[in-house]
């Protein structure tokens, strides 16, 4: 008689009942599920079943780094200025700082000057001639915490716009992916994306209305587009006053007379310092020429008010909005600017009812998929293609267990590997049947023939399914979003299988031999 | 009592077919390149860029009229083909060239497209993959069958012999020549999901081959005086009705798919059935015998 140990069976009955139990959460329906502990939850439905927006954004690392580097030769400027030292030709091709140092005797002052950056630039001198760099593990670090800080502000404008549970996670080094359920038309979020939303405040220059756009500007200025369509164009001063940096909020609210809708922000301590400063400096009765005050947002003037007295740490932008997009105006303030700017390079949108059709459909494909293989099994082993179905839906139990209790997400190719296992799932039980067959075929007696049947085919289930896992693998590391839930099934469906026909189906098999003790094996 | 029955084994002489195997593999290899060389893939839009977007009209959608509206709006080659019901349409585009970025250029394409198809349409799902996405996803695919490949070769030789896992591999790369070259040769749109067929494809065809692999190993040893050529042909036979078995359990499986699944399922399915059809073909009639290419170490040697 085959001898299975009766802890093997109580594990094995265990497993299949823990599968029942946890599998169970996907037949429910969402008001009942509340009663259910924490763990017990159904699968993760991918995007494409669901519904809902996938958005791949690249940062422009490129882009970030000339930035950074514009930046430093700003500050370098100020630096030589401050300590009078003569230089020429001071630009940055995007890659590299070039200057001329005017007098050469002031080489030890410049020295000093450029100690500061040290550890960010590789200095190379030739003659008079300054060449500033980034040294790589400066360029390296700039670039990673470009990303890091790209996906925390791309989160924060995601989360503010109310979306249910985004992932936002990085994806190889410059890549965010993010994916938005129950979004169709991403169009607004997109838009909230893909702003850098750097918001800086400068002074408008006092020649502004008397240039027209061919003639040169003034030294120190530039002309930036208006939102406020009657005035075109505003010529500002290119130096920044203050930046957004210093903002803790910003919200939508209403001009208490016109109830136009208008952003009120405010200021940190420094910033309102700052503000104060500025406004006391530059407001109507101080500065007679020059006081407006630009509010820049990415290259475009919001609002260009008249400082009519010192503001401290709150002030206004009143452009021409529509009171959403003073809000969505506000949302970009809050959560800051990009450090780089970011592209879009793939969207997937899944409607709503587009996914309800395919799970519809995939159900449906697997019910006659499990309906046909059950029916071909019974059709070419009778009574042991019995035992085989019941492995097979056990196997179907196991697998939607496994895939709830690590959230795995169930996606359409998800599906269609769930089909493709319940073809593939059988094949351990038909290696064992096969096997059963001859060595009766051998002359065994029934019960060594089910013995060594299943003893011998163990090893080749083992070696042909482990090489298909190793192509499964291969499907969940390097495929994308859908195509890993593929892999996942795929992979999960091989070793339950394997768990099925080794453990439940030969103590099934075995229980039988036992208490019908048939002289001839209905196989 | 069971219907379906192969009670007996088989007691088939592949040997004397292996040359048509051979020669059949050889004419299917030959055919996949001449048509990959010249007829080439139809690159769908993950592996080129650009846009696929599904609409579900109202009432009955007037697929020519869409098509000479769209047509008009100078957006590159429009592609609209009509799937399940007959309200249900998908549009392809190209990737722009516009020197825009990849985000405005779409939004303007989706934007002149809901212009012209006017109200009452559903937008079911957008795709848009951009030009370096797409080099990423070719990448990945490729990346994906090699290592499959590599793995399953040590694999097999750690368990059986390195001969075996040579063997094995040329298998592989038969079926994915072969697949590839049916894939251009009837132009089935090659996505992602394509490689996904693949290496489905390199998965089954591998199960279906280490299985005979594992009883001619387990032939060797147990008639040590007979002929390579006559125990891989006496494995083949034995394993013979759980191959087919097993290739019936699954293409049943894919079947119901293919038919009960959804048009994109039935994208997903038809190049797996594809696969496996080819994959079982590979794993009886050719990969068994590339063992005899290599020299027996055997003395005795009885001629079958």
């Amino acid at each position: 008689m085959i001898y299975i140990p009766r802890w093997k069976v109580l594990l094995t009955i265990f497993i299949c009942g823990l599968g029942i139990v946890y599998s169970v959460p996907n037949l429910l329906n969402k008001s009942t599920l509340e009663y259910l502990p924490e763990s017990m939850r159904p699968v993760k439905l991918g995007l494409d079943l669901q519904g809902g927006a996938h958005l791949l954004l690249e940062v422009d690392t490129q882009k970030g780094l000339v930035d950074r580097l514009n930046d430093h030769l700003d500050a370098l400027r100020r630096g030589l200025r401050s300590k009078n030292i003569g230089y020429l030709n001071l630009k940055s091709d995007g890659q590299v700082i070039t200057f001329e140092l005017r007098d050469s005797s002031r080489e030890d002052d410049l020295m000093a000057v450029l100690s500061d950056v040290e550890n960010i630039f590789e200095v190379a001198q030739e003659g008079n001639t300054f060449q500033l760099e980034f040294l790589p593990r400066e360029k390296k670090e700039l670039t990673q915490s470009m990303v890091r800080r790209s996906i925390e502000i791309v989160r924060r404008r995601i989360d503010e716009f109310g979306t249910a549970e985004p992932t936002i996670q990085q994806q190889g080094s410059d890549r965010i992916l993010v994916q938005m359920p129950g979004v169709d038309d991403p169009a607004r979020v997109k838009k909230l994306i893909g702003k850098t939303a750097k918001l800086t405040f400068h002074l408008v220059h006092r020649d502004n209305g008397k240039h027209t756009s061919h003639q040169t500007l003034p030294s120190g200025t530039r002309r930036l587009k208006s939102q406020d369509a009657r005035e075109g164009s505003i010529l500002i001063h290119r130096r920044v006053l203050l930046n957004g940096e210093r903002l803790i909020d910003a919200r939508l609210a209403f001009d208490r007379e016109s109830q136009k809708p208008m952003v009120d922000f405010r200021f940190d301590n420094l910033g309102g310092r700052k503000f104060a400063q500025i406004t006391s400096k530059y407001n109507v009765q101080a500065s007679p020429t020059e006081n407006r005050l630009a509010i820049v947002l990415d290259d475009t003037v919001l609002s260009a008010p008249v400082i009519n007295t010192v503001i401290r740490d709150r002030g206004t932008i009143s452009g021409n909005f529509t009171s959403r997009e003073a809000n969505d105006l506000a949302l970009l303030m809050r959560s800051g600017a990009l450090p780089a700017p970011l592209e879009i390079i793939e969207e997937r949108t899944v409607g709503p009812d587009l996914g309800a059709d395919s799970i519809a459909a995939g159900k449906m494909a697997t019910v006659v998929a499990i309906i046909l293989v059950g029916l071909f099994m019974i059709l070419t082993y009778s009574f042991f293609g019995m035992v085989a179905n019941i492995a097979l839906v056990f196997n179907i139990i196991l697998l939607f267990a496994l895939l709830s209790i690590i959230q795995a997400t169930l996606t359409l190719p998800g599906i269609a590997g769930i089909a493709l296992t319940i073809g593939m799932a059988v094949d351990a039980n038909v290696l064992i049947y096969e096997r059963i067959k001859e060595e009766i075929r051998n002359g065994k007696k029934i019960v060594p023939a089910v013995d060594s049947g299943y003893n011998n085919a163990i090893a080749t289930i083992i070696d042909s399914n482990l090489t298909t896992l190793i192509a499964a693998a291969a499907l969940f590391f390097f495929g994308s979003g859908p195509i890993k839930g593929f892999g996942v099934t795929l992979a999960l469906g091989i070793m339950i299988s394997m768990f099925t026909a080794i453990t439940l189906t030969r103590i099934i098999v075995s229980y039988w031999l036992q208490w019908k003790r048939p002289k001839k094996l209905p196989i | 009592m069971a219907f379906i029955s192969l009670n007996k084994i088989p007691n088939i002489n592949f040997m004397t077919f292996r040359k048509v195997g051979y020669a059949l593999s050889g004419l299917f290899i030959f055919l996949s390149f001449l048509s990959y060389f010249t007829k080439g893939l139809n690159y769908g839009i993950d592996f080129r860029g650009g846009y696929l977007i599904e609409i579900k009209t109202q009432e009955k959608a007037d697929i020519a009229q869409m098509r000479s509206d769209l047509s008009r709006l100078n957006i590159g080659a429009v592609n609209l083909q009509e799937f399940g019901s007959d309200r249900d349409v998908l549009i392809r585009i190209e990737s722009q060239d516009d020197g825009l970025s990849e985000n405005e250029s779409q939004e303007k394409v989706l934007e002149k497209i809901k212009l012209t198809l006017g109200e009452g349409i559903t937008y079911r799902r957008v795709e848009t993959v951009g030009a370096k996405v797409s080099q990423d996803l070719v990448w990945n695919g490729i990346l994906a069958a090699l290592l499959a490949t590599v793995g399953i070769a040590i694999y097999i030789w750690f368990r059986f012999e390195w001969k075996f896992g040579i063997c094995a591999v040329i298998g592989l790369v038969h079926d994915c020549i072969v697949v590839i070259g049916l894939y251009s040769l009837i132009a089935i749109e090659f996505n992602e999901t394509e490689i996904i067929a693949i290496l489905t494809t390199l998965g089954y065809s591998i199960n279906d081959t280490v299985v005979i692999y594992d009883r001619v190993r387990e032939n060797l040893r147990k008639f040590k005086k007979r002929s390579l050529g006559h125990i891989i042909n006496l494995s083949l036979n034995e394993t013979l009705s759980r191959t087919i078995l097993t290739a019936g359990t699954t293409l049943l499986a894919l079947f119901a798919l293919y038919f009960f699944g959804g048009y994109v399922i039935e994208v997903f399915c038809l190049p797996i059935i594809f696969g496996i059809i080819i994959g079982t073909y590979s794993s009886i009639c050719v990969v068994p015998f590339l063992l005899l290419l290599f020299p027996e170490k055997k003395t005795e040697t009885a001629g079958l």
